[in-house]
């Protein structure tokens, strides 16, 4: 295989494996600063309890989605140098920034956050949770912005050696793209964390122990709320996400309607089986009419189809056309789940049912799901581009050994995916063990003497 | 703002960020290369615990300096990460490994082991190949066709390039010990002292060889160190370092508890000032110098901008961080 195969294969295996930490992370981020303050305001110690839980389970994926991030930053320039240096000027500094002030913000403040409940006050701890929760959306708000320039490039001129200038910092910043992207993105990022926190203390309150069912009450009856508020809205960006991208990647689109031919009064494509090499589809389940309502919002507006460009200009449509189905399957389930948790609520009966606690549980992984899905038919819809329209991902990648590319990949599939199992072994214990007694503080306060790496030498120093 | 010299100025920036990296990871990753000497479990966890509110912010001023070098000098990151490519992709392996020891070894249990060794391999890694790519970096050697890299992947790799590493790794070590000279007390202060005397003696041993290897190997390198009056400019530099290396080595035992960390800081910084003097002007030694291939007026404008006003900001708050945790660490601390 190629480098330019590899180097594709290895971005978007980290990439997907760093989203899934962001995916979880903003919203939960902000879940603790609400616990605090419900805290502070009501004394109810379920909050306290239910923060530091949290605040536990936050150290995890924060420890991860940092290190997954580093590995990224420096990818960008190890395996796309040639996209590094073409676009440096345009979202250099957006990456610049972004480091100043996200990271730094984040990692100024999570040490605080996670260690200094007993150093600092409650109100200055609350302040530093907060801080770090802000971090994580403008963290979002730059990286967002840089992938939807090069989706929807805007603001720009191309000096004579084929770089990419920019003509105003902020064109770039709020390209057409970009501020349904960070909506989307970020409402992604709060359902996520939603189905997360409603899963887990699903669990608590289906295995029924005395001491948790208050902390678990609360969790669950909150995360629902969210649920049932911001998967719609969800729905309403993502829609407005579809028409903007029909204006700007129409190729993008029709990937992801499964459309060969442009025509108006559309029908929609449910489900089918896109054949790039005949350019048609087989078995396709069509719903007339249903394609132009959706994506015009009027009866007989016109979608293009992937046949106005030369098969070399499009985006594989398998993947993307599959990914989206997925991506709004998952939506589906989630609107399923958030609506019956109304239903049962409005009747009383939203601790009572067991099957829907279950089903519950079993919801943890859809937000995942649908955020990676969702990058999937954004990213492979952009292709074969890595600047939509300008600049060919072939033309993007670095210049160096296959099989270089080859074992970082290989190693990095090892280990990452060793990684997640050490992330399920962990943060599922503290799951087991519950808010009421969650284990050891991170680093803080521990047995000395337990298992080591060389065996303690008694007579040491005494 | 043309009476800026931005091709200076990033320069500066990237030395600053690179010291302040250096400095902060350094210790950070110095702590992890001495772990497996501890003598006991509650040593190892007090090293750690010494870091865990810190050590994200540390890294990421690594992450600060990439993205600097890009937008500042694209040309020449395209060129040097692709040439790094090996190095580099390992050193990240090391941080992952790192990093997640951090997190997964707090946790106790029957993995604590693993995360042990995770932490001490991640650490030793990422510190060796930091060091060979500056010593790849210093040694040239880069091919360059057209702007684009064309050698293979290992050209790094060489004596001098295993030489830094090596120093760079005791180098670190020695940081390590120095914090944790300053920052614990009892038993794993002692660690601390016994083992920053080899470290001290390898890191001086590998100051000495570069200092020695660099002139002779480049001539242009020499020309500028032995010549008048640019020698005259560049003495205090090597004084200075003999000089911290001296009170690091009087202070080991001392009272003064902060001097061994202070005085290898000093060493350090020192080091990278005489390794900067030996490459100036040249962004890639031998290929390209900082005035080429930079990235246009308005970028640069608006990076150096961003940099100058916020930087002071972060250095601000990471240090109020660091004062919420002052203190010993002691064996045992709770909530
Ligand atoms: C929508 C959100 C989002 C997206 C699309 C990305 N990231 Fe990210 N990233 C975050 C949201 C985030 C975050 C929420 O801010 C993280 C996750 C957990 C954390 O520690 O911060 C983070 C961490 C994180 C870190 C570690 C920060 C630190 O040291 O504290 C780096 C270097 C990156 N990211 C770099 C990238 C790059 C180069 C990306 C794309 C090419 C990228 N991230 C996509
Ligand atoms: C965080 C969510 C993201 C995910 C899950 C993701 C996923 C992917 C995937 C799957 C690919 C491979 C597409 C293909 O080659 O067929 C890819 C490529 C790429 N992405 Fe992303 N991506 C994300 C965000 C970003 C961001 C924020 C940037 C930059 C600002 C970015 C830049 C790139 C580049 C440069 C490539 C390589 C060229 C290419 O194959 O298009 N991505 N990404
Ligand atoms: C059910 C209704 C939904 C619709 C109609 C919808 C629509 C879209 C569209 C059209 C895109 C592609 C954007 C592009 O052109 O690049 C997209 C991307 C994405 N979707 Fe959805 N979506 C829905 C639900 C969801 C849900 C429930 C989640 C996650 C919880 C989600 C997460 C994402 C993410 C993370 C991306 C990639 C980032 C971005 O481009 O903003 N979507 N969505």
């Amino acid at each position: 295989m190629s480098a330019l195969i590899l180097s594709r294969l290895q971005f978007g295996f980290t990439m997907g494996y760093h989203i899934l930490w962001p995916a979880f992370t903003i919203g939960l981020a902000w879940f603790i600063v609400f616990l605090g303050v419900a805290w502070l305001r009501t004394g109810d110690p379920a909050y306290r309890q239910l923060q530091r839980f949290w605040i536990r389970i936050f150290s995890l994926a924060f420890g991860m989605g940092v290190v997954t991030g580093v590995v990224i930053s420096y990818q960008l320039g190890l395996n796309w140098s040639n996209y590094a240096r073409m676009t440096a000027d345009v979202i250099g500094p957006l990456f610049v920034l972004e480091v100043l002030t996200a990271f730094f913000l984040e990692a100024g403040f999570v040490g605080v956050m996670l260690f200094g409940q007993g150093r600092v006050g409650d109100k200055f701890h609350l302040a530093a949770c907060a801080i770090v929760a802000t971090g994580t959306v403008i963290s979002a708000f730059w990286i967002i912005s840089a992938n939807s320039w090069m989706q929807t490039p805007t603001a720009f001129t191309i000096a004579p050696d084929g770089r990419f200038v920019a003509t105003s910092f902020w064109g770039v910043v709020f390209n057409p793209s970009m501020p349904f992207r960070l909506a989307h993105m970020l409402t992604a990022s709060f359902v996520t964390g939603s189905f997360v926190v409603a899963g887990v203390s699903a669990f608590w309150l289906w295995r029924g122990r005395e001491e948790e069912q208050n902390a678990a009450r609360a969790c669950f009856s909150l995360a629902l709320w969210l649920a049932v508020v911001l998967v719609p809205l969800q729905m309403v960006l993502g829609d407005q996400q579809g028409l903007n991208t029909r204006q700007y990647q129409p190729m993008k689109l029709a990937a992801i309607e499964g459309r060969w031919e442009t025509m108006s009064r559309a029908p929609i494509n449910l489900i089918a089986w896109p054949d790039q090499k005949a350019q048609k589809n087989d078995f396709a389940l069509e719903v007339p009419l249903l394609g132009s309502i959706i994506l015009t919002h009027s009866l007989d507006g016109t979608i293009k189809g992937l046949k106005e460009v030369p098969p070399g200009e499009q985006p594989p449509v398998l993947p993307v056309f599959f990914a989206f189905r997925v991506m709004v399957g998952c939506g589906m389930a989630m609107l399923a789940i958030a609506v019956t948790g109304l239903v049962l609520r409005l009747r009383r009966r939203l601790f009572a049912s067991r099957r829907f606690l279950l089903i519950c549980m079993a919801g943890v992984p859809l937000g995942f799901i649908a955020t990676i899905a969702g990058w999937m038919v954004t990213e492979i819809g952009r292709q074969p581009y890595v600047v939509y329209g300008f600049l060919r991902t072939s033309d993007a990648v670095s210049p160096v050994a296959g099989g270089a590319v080859a074992s970082s990949l290989g190693i990095a599939l090892l280990l990452y995916n060793l990684l997640l199992l050490g992330f399920f072994f962990y943060a599922g214990r503290m799951v087991f063990k519950g808010p009421a007694s969650p284990g050891p503080v991170a680093l803080v306060g521990r047995k000395a003497g337990a298992i080591g790496l060389i065996s303690p030498r008694k007579d040491a120093h005494p | 703002m043309s009476w800026i010299d931005f091709p200076t100025f990033f320069a500066c920036a990237a030395g600053v960020v690179i010291a302040l990296y250096v400095t902060l990871d350094g210790f950070d990753l110095g702590v992890g290369i001495l772990f497996p000497f501890a003598p006991r479990t509650s040593d190892r966890d007090v090293m750690m615990r010494s870091l865990a509110p810190m050590w994200d912010g540390n890294e990421t001023w690594l992450v600060l300096g990439g993205m600097v070098l890009l937008a500042g000098f694209p040309v020449a990151f395209s060129i040097l990460l692709p040439a790094f490519y090996v190095p580099l992709a390992l050193m990240l392996l090391g941080l992952v490994l790192r990093g997640v020891a951090f997190e997964f070894r707090a946790q106790e249990g029957f993995l604590e082991v693993v995360w042990s060794i995770a932490f001490t391999a991640g650490s030793v890694l990422a510190a060796f190949c930091q060091g060979a790519v500056l010593g790849a970096f210093i040694g040239g050697d880069i091919r360059v066709t057209d702007a684009h890299f064309s050698g293979g992947p290992f050209d790094w790799l060489g004596l001098f390039s295993c030489l830094t590493g090596l120093g760079v790794v005791a180098g670190y070590a020695l940081l390590g010990a120095g914090w944790l000279i300053w920052r614990t007390e009892g038993n794993t202060q002692i660690f601390a002292r016994e083992i920053a005397r080899p470290a001290l003696l390898a890191t001086g041993a590998a100051i000495a060889l570069v200092s020695i290897w660099t002139p002779i190997m480049f001539p242009d390198v020499a020309a500028r160190w032995f010549a008048w009056p640019s020698a005259l400019l560049l003495a205090p530099l090597p004084i200075a370092a003999v000089l911290a290396w001296l009170a690091v080595w009087r202070g080991l035992w001392g009272q003064r508890q902060w001097l061994p960390f202070a005085a290898s800081i000093v060493m350090f910084v020192v080091s990278l000032a005489g390794i900067g003097a030996s490459i100036w002007p040249d962004a890639i030694p031998g290929v390209m110098t900082i005035r080429q291939g930079v990235s246009a007026p308005r970028t640069q404008a608006i990076v150096a901008g961003a940099v100058v006003v916020i930087v002071p900001v972060i250095l601000a708050y990471v240090s109020y961080s660091y004062w919420v945790f002052r203190g010993k660490i002691g064996p045992r601390e709770t909530l």
